[in-house]
């Protein structure tokens, strides 16, 4: 596929990097030449410096036969300009990144007037993942397949639990499994285990199932989630402002910390049934005085990762038990993780994943549309829905006789409104959706996780 | 330093190189003559250590830019080593030195030689002398990239380091489909001179030979004689007409093909290059025919086939031009030193720097004459960075530096002044025949052990435009734990 970037920042250069690895033919335009020379030096894509605007710069990147345009400039406005002449100038797919919330509103009719097929907006998206995250406190991530039907839970395993050391089969034998273990992530290495595979102490699982399902899991694994109901928020940028407008309407109270007077002004005005609280979020004796001990989740999202990281170590020490960092530099992910910080969003990575999902669903649009796609652990793994609507040689055939390739699990199908975690004599319906985990490899079909030889003779004939 | 994955790289250019050699070997099994047992034993040699090299396994994967200069570097003088075996092996150049001279001035198209006697070689070896021209032509490496399936994203700066020229773009956002461009450009080029050759009445073989060497702007001929042994006008211009057309930067072509013809007639870079040659023609011509040495058309003919084969550091001969007046040799030795287009296969300094170097002194007078002016250097209606800028200064500087001592060294060979000199033009510049000794008629042979391996360097040195070659004297590149 053909793509160009506009704007070559933070989403702009991993989006970069994730669609090149996908064998797209990837070009990056901006205006800045220092921003391009990391792309020029890193990515095998080709850079363009010039205002995306421009209608000159657009054709030089061959708007003409580009298949998705991006525009991920600083500038809502300019990105709106960018789709705008880049779908005029034959650009088939268009996508914008529109963040202020004054426009939030208006996206319908913005989407439609300016013939953008997808809008995204990382400050919403990040705070949509946080308020889920606050719904299982216990569990580090949560994600969610099937429009919500189905979720998957990362859970860090510790000696308390019944499952530390139990192979997965003899786990599942004492309980109903009605969830799965999709994959398990030891000593920063994805697996996809099979039903021999023991879970030890310090293994993160990712469990996927039904939310009733899972939550009756996590309280066999002696996680009994108490409701969130106070929860502290150090930041007024745009996430906090979406994430205290989502908590709020779920009925819980938020306490936040900024620091710009004029903008708690703002705020207060914005988001009446909050407390708007004037001060250094990253300072303890702030913290403290505003009860930091009494919260049920603290979540740091002030634009500095490193004021981020200090302000929940505070609040782990406070002992909150639910901490949530926004961070902004990828490669501090681990170093937060070791230091006991389970639960980290990016607005970037999750940026990066809606995209990528949308133009891997556009490289098969008729074949399986790809209605859901995560990402686990420094993309080593990913989940992926995908949706049966064409017919195709390997429905209706048991599980255990199609051979799939290494490293792929079928983990749950979806039919109707019934969760099904396969076992060997399942079979794939038409309509069906069905949440693949595949492990270093980018599966873009349903088609292309079954092994060449996989479907034998024998079966085709017979149906 | 990433040793170990250096390594590997280099063992995929050896195993190509071995690959390359199967078509001498066909050669010299039609002609049945003595080499191919040559070439048998250098195929298995070279792709063995090629696949034994490959087989380390890189611990990390980490591969910066310095990594990329030591691949291509090192990856120039191990395929000059193993490219020198056929001619050892078959006894046809029996000194390792020499065998070694002949094989760096193929893969950097030179052309030098040191053999005083061609037309008695087999044609095996002949064709793969010529073949080295092609290969070096447009770059090993970036024939690695092309038959590779995949490529990371750095090996972007093999490209870099390994093209011609100051800045090396894309021509389209995949690094391995660039590849596959240029070379696919570059077989329909080769492919269609065959053809008007063969047209003109040269025997496959020795068309084959020619349009090699005129590829990779090289030099090599199967004839002592070099292309005047044929003594055919039309073979001549088609001659010139090609090794110009080589000369000029290959993303033109690509621009043609996607339709810009504009593009192409407007690039500054062309129309200097093309510019260049119809002056020196004409200045040439006028006083080749002035002073009587040849009637007026046949100064046309020699003078322009002369000035595109010297331009493009080809080097071909139809006429001993060591005889001719003071001011045509003058015009030939500045030719040599500028060269052709970047992004072609010619070596020199290449016309877009000379470009820059005039309005970097512009610019410098008027910047007396308007002391607060702001300047931009522009190419193309584009501005060029200061970086770029600083870049051809410094390479400016450079290319004389290793001129001034590579003269000292030869020097002490104790020949004559001229020769010394335009010897160690010609083979850093890679265009292969210099002035009296090293002249059309003359060659390399009579020159000491130590002169050679300074050709040999100023050769690679001035394919690779010198910096990856200056990089792997630089002890902090090779240390560990280097700060």
């Amino acid at each position: 596929m053909r793509i160009i970037i506009i704007g070559d920042g933070k989403v702009g250069y991993s989006l970069a990097e994730n669609l090149s690895k996908e064998d797209n033919d990837v070009t990056v335009i901006d205006k800045d030449p220092e921003a391009l020379k990391k792309a020029d030096e890193y990515l095998d894509v080709m850079c363009i410096k010039g205002n995306g605007v421009s209608m000159k710069v657009l054709t030089e990147a061959g708007i003409r036969q580009c298949d998705l345009l991006i525009a991920a400039t600083a500038s809502d406005e300019m990105n709106m300009v960018c789709c705008l002449t880049g779908k005029k100038l034959g650009a088939k797919h268009t996508i914008a990144r529109i963040r202020d919330p004054e426009y939030a509103d208006e996206l319908t009719l913005l989407k439609k007037e300016l013939g953008l097929d997808l809008v995204f907006n990382p400050e919403r998206a990040a705070a949509r993942e946080i308020a889920r995250m606050l719904r299982f406190p216990k569990a580090m991530n949560v994600e969610i397949f099937a429009r919500g039907h189905v979720e998957m839970v990362e859970v860090r395993v510790v000696d308390s639990m019944p499952i530390a050391g139990k192979k997965i089969k003899d786990i599942f034998a004492s309980n109903a499994s009605f969830v799965l273990i999709g994959a398990i992530l030891r000593n920063n290495e994805v697996i996809i285990p099979k039903g021999d595979y023991t879970i030890e102490t310090n293994d993160t699982i990712f469990v996927v199932g039904r939310p009733s399902n899972i939550s009756s899991f996590l309280n066999h694994l002696g996680l009994y989630s108490q409701k969130v109901k106070n929860v502290m928020i150090v930041g007024g940028g745009r996430t906090p402002y979406y994430l205290t407008k989502s908590l709020e309407e779920s009925g819980m109270r938020v306490k936040l910390i900024e620091l710009d007077y004029e903008r708690c002004l703002v705020l207060s005005e914005l988001l009446p049934h909050s407390i708007i609280i004037h001060g250094d979020g990253s300072d303890e004796s702030v913290l403290l005085s505003e009860n930091l001990p009494d919260m049920d989740a603290f979540i740091a999202l002030t634009g500095r990762d490193e004021d981020n990281f200090m302000a929940a170590l505070l609040a782990k020490q406070a002992g909150v038990q639910k901490v949530v960092v926004k961070i902004n530099r990828l490669n501090y992910i681990n170093i937060i993780k070791t230091a006991g910080i389970d639960s980290v969003v990016n607005p970037s990575l999750i940026t990066v994943n809606l995209i990528l999902r949308y133009a891997r669903g556009m490289k098969n649009a008729l074949d399986n549309p790809i209605e859901a796609l995560y990402r686990i652990v420094d993309n080593q793994a990913e989940a992926v829905e995908f949706s049966v609507n064409e017919d195709a040689d390997y429905l209706d055939i048991p599980l255990k006789k199609l051979k799939l390739i290494d490293g792929v699990l079928v983990a749950v199908l979806v039919r109707k409104n019934k969760i099904i975690i396969p076992h060997g004599d399942d079979v794939i319906k038409l309509g069906d959706r069905v949440i693949v985990i595949s492990k270093n490899l980018k599966v873009s079909s349903l088609s292309g996780i079954i092994a060449p030889g996989g479907i034998s003779f024998e079966l085709q004939s017979n149906r | 330093m990433n040793y170990r994955a250096i390594a590997k790289s280099l063992g995929i250019v050896v195993f190509i190189e071995g690959v390359c050699m199967l078509p001498s070997l066909l050669v010299s099994l039609i002609y049945r003559e003595n080499d191919a047992k040559a070439f048998v034993y250098s195929i298995v040699i070279t792709i063995t250590v090629g696949l034994l090299l490959y087989r380390i396994h890189a611990k990390s994967s980490n591969f910066y830019t310095r990594d990329g200069f030591a691949v291509v570097s090192l990856s120039w003088i191990l395929v000059s080593f193993f490219g020198s075996l056929p001619f050892l092996l078959s006894r046809t150049i029996p000194a390792p030195i020499d065998a070694f001279f002949e094989s760096v001035s193929g893969f950097s198209t030179t052309g030098a030689t040191i053999l005083q006697e061609i037309e008695s070689l087999p044609k095996g070896i002949l064709f793969w002398r010529s073949f080295t021209h092609w290969m070096g032509g447009m770059g090993v490496l970036v024939l690695t990239l092309a038959v590779l399936p995949s490529v990371g994203a750095s090996s972007f700066h093999i490209m870099k380091a390994e093209a011609t020229g100051p800045s090396t773009e894309k021509l389209v956002p995949k690094l391995g489909q660039s590849a596959k461009i240029l070379y696919t450009i570059y077989t329909v080029l080769t492919a269609a001179q065959v053809i008007f050759l063969l047209i003109a009445g040269m025997p496959l073989y020795d068309s084959l030979i020619h349009a090699f060497s005129s590829g990779g702007t090289g030099g090599f001929s199967n004839r002592n004689l070099s292309v005047s042994a044929y003594g055919n006008v039309f073979i001549e211009v088609i001659i010139t007409a090609f090794v110009l057309l080589f000369g000029v930067n290959f993303g033109l072509y690509f621009q043609i093909l996607k339709g810009n013809f504009r593009n192409f007639y407007r690039d500054e870079e062309f129309r200097f290059y093309i510019g260049t040659v119809l002056v020196s023609v004409l200045i040439i011509t006028l006083q080749l025919s002035a002073k009587g040495i040849f009637t007026f058309g046949e100064s046309l003919r020699h003078s322009s086939f002369q000035v595109a084969s010297i331009i493009t550091t080809t080097g071909y001969v139809t006429t001993d031009f060591n005889l001719w007046p003071a001011l045509s040799k003058c015009i030939l030795m500045i030719l040599m030193l500028i060269g052709a287009s970047a992004g072609s296969t010619s070596g020199g300094m290449k016309c877009i720097r000379i470009l820059l170097l005039f309005k970097i002194a512009r610019r410098e007078v008027a910047k007396i004459i308007h002391p607060r002016a702001v300047h931009t250097v522009k190419s193309g209606g584009r501005v060029v960075d200061e970086d770029t800028l600083s870049k051809t200064l410094a390479f400016f500087f450079i290319h004389f530096a290793i001129l001034a001592i590579s003269v000292l060294v030869v020097s002490l060979d104790g020949k004559d002044m001229t020769s010394t000199v335009t010897s160690v033009i010609a083979t850093l510049s890679n265009t292969g025949p210099g002035l009296e000794i090293v002249g059309p008629t003359g060659n390399f042979y009579s020159f000491s052990v130590l002169s050679k391996l300074v050709f040999s360097f100023c050769m690679i040195a001035g394919r690779l435009e010198l910096i990856p070659m200056l990089m792997i004297f630089s002890p902090n590149a090779w240390k560990k734990g280097n700060i």
